[in-house]
């Protein structure tokens, strides 16, 4: 029998493009198209100048992590466990909340910083994730 | 010039089912059984409310208690958003009702099979597209699905900053412990929780272990508010709301607050301290009991500092002093609260808060005068402050 799956996000109009740029490959920002500031996560308006308008950048997917939590309990079919949940503060100034990988949940700390990627599940999903970054990534501000 | 709610309403009444873990009856029943004990503390007949409140989480309809009690004519019937949030959004709408004439004699509740039915716990599913749940889709997809997971990464967050330990959560933990061994109704009632109990208990999501979170509970609670005046001619002594607000602030999520610049404080609970404080006159130094809502034991910490009873980190030190207990500076949740006596969604949270100015509470302190009462941590929430007559 095959491993149960992740529950998959129930997408709308104004969260399907960023899933569908996650299975192209692509961590996407949405950005106004009026007034330039980014937002995550996506809104159908910018809530600094009111436009309907927008487009999107490519993240360079790398971050810090500002917060986390590693969790246990309960457990949920499609999910490794102890599952290690970050919240990241992306380079480009916003922030994502996605599962850390390839990091033991003794390691991860404030502060570190990490890299994302496109992990893709057993059954074709994809989901940007992160890892611990593999190059000196400094952290300064 | 606004009407001010301040003593204008008054809780006059008080009603809970038993408290358990399998009622074995509906939601409905639930319901009933609790506001006729409410009633019945206030010597109140049904056909004389005229205002029905609950919450949109709650499966009772308005006119099904109508229905199933006698009530006659209903001037006002709402259900208030946002689970635990929306606790004392209740008494607010209640207090607006009577002070306008919208309605006089308002009973709200809430009434779950929360552990035998639908467990709060258990998490979200997507199965209606809504704009909440494309908002719950960004944490689904991860795994993110129960209440503890979205507070212990606020949590994680404040305890980082601040230097808050697991000693300091476990001592909120077995404060309101101690306080459920002297009630009958609690959950935890002969059930003391020792450092190693709570120590050795599973982790859930770290940094929260299973004594960091609430009851999961089968229950109903219901509450009358009506005018103060009516109120001093009925039953019991009047618990008079001195002041009372809902409160949401800038970029709030329901429990993923995760994008603001500061993770470390709570600007709704910050909101609604500073409308009850102005609105009923009185400051944290006035304030001789609390009820501050403790789904989970950080979330009872943070708030200490958004009522300002401590400054920014130093709820830490406050707790550790004991000053939760009884010969405290500030008891919190005699009962036991949402981790001790039960989880009815803070609605039992604002009962006790009326029996801490009847003075009837099980773990009555001396000579209390006012006492606040909080909503949901981390959602759209309010907070209440209840006065002598
Ligand atoms: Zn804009």
């Amino acid at each position: 029998m095959a491993k149960p799956s992740r529950m998959k996000p129930p997408m709308g109009h104004d969260n399907g493009w960023w899933w569908q740029q996650a299975a192209d490959g692509k961590l996407a920002i949405q950005r106004c198209a009026s007034c330039q500031t980014l937002r995550h996560p996506p809104r159908p308006m910018c809530s600094e100048c009111r436009s309907m308008d927008w487009d999107f950048i490519e993240s360079c997917g790398r971050g810090t992590v500002t917060s986390y939590t590693v969790l246990h309990h309960p457990q949920f079919p499609g999910y490794d466990y102890p599952l290690i949940i970050v919240l990241v503060d992306l380079e480009e100034g916003t922030r994502l909340t996605a599962q850390l990988q390839d990091c033991d949940s003794e390691d991860v700390e404030f502060g570190m910083a990490v890299e994302s990627y496109i992990h893709q599940d057993a059954d074709g999903f994809k989901i940007p994730m992160f890892r611990p970054a593999t190059e000196g990534a400094d952290n300064a501000n | 010039m606004p009407i001010s709610l301040k003593n204008e309403a008054a809780i006059a009444g008080i009603g809970s089912t038993e408290f358990s873990k399998n009622s074995g009856v509906s939601e409905l029943s639930l319901a009933c059984q609790a506001i006729n004990h409410c009633l019945n503390d206030a010597g109140l007949a049904p056909s004389e409310v005229d205002g029905l409140v609950t919450y949109t989480l709650d499966s009772t309809d308005e006119i099904e208690v109508a229905r199933a009690m006698g009530m006659g004519d209903l001037t006002l019937f709402a259900k208030i958003n946002y689970g635990g949030g929306a606790a004392v959004g209740l008494i607010q709408q209640a207090a607006m009702a009577v002070a306008t004439g919208a309605a006089k004699n308002v009973v709200v509740w809430r009434a779950m099979n929360g552990r035998s039915g639908k467990r709060m716990g258990q998490g979200v599913s997507g199965d209606i597209l809504s704009s909440d749940i494309i908002h719950w889709s960004w944490y689904m997809a991860y795994g993110m699905l129960t209440p503890v997971s979205w507070v212990a990464m606020i949590a994680n967050a404040y305890m980082h900053k601040y230097g808050v330990t697991v000693e300091h959560l476990a001592e909120v933990a077995m404060a309101q412990r101690d306080f459920a061994l002297n009630n009958p109704a609690a959950a935890g009632y002969g059930k003391p929780l020792t450092l190693d109990g709570y120590m050795n208990a599973r982790m859930v999501c770290e940094p929260l272990r299973l004594y960091d979170c609430c009851q999961e509970t089968d229950g109903g609670c219901a509450l009358l508010i009506t005018s103060t005046e009516r109120a001093r001619d009925l039953k019991q002594k009047p618990a008079v709301i001195r002041g009372v607000t809902q409160a949401s602030s800038r970029g709030q999520e329901q429990m993923t607050s995760f994008y603001r610049d500061d993770l470390q404080s709570l600007p709704e609970m910050e909101l609604a301290a500073r409308r009850v404080y102005k609105m009923s006159g009185l400051g944290p130094q006035d304030i001789d009991a609390t009820c501050l809502y403790d789904a989970f034991t950080p979330e009872v910490i943070m708030q200490l500092e958004s009522f300002s009873f401590c400054g920014r980190g130093e709820a830490k030190d406050f707790v550790a002093d004991g000053n939760l207990r009884r010969d405290g500076q500030l008891p919190n949740n005699t009962h036991g609260g949402l981790l001790s006596e039960a989880y009815i969604h803070g609605v039992n949270n604002i009962a006790e808060g009326a029996r801490l100015i009847r003075g009837s509470s099980c773990n009555q302190p001396e000579g209390v005068e006012h006492v606040l009462i909080s909503s949901g941590v981390g959602v759209p929430t309010g907070a209440l402050i209840l006065g002598r007559d």
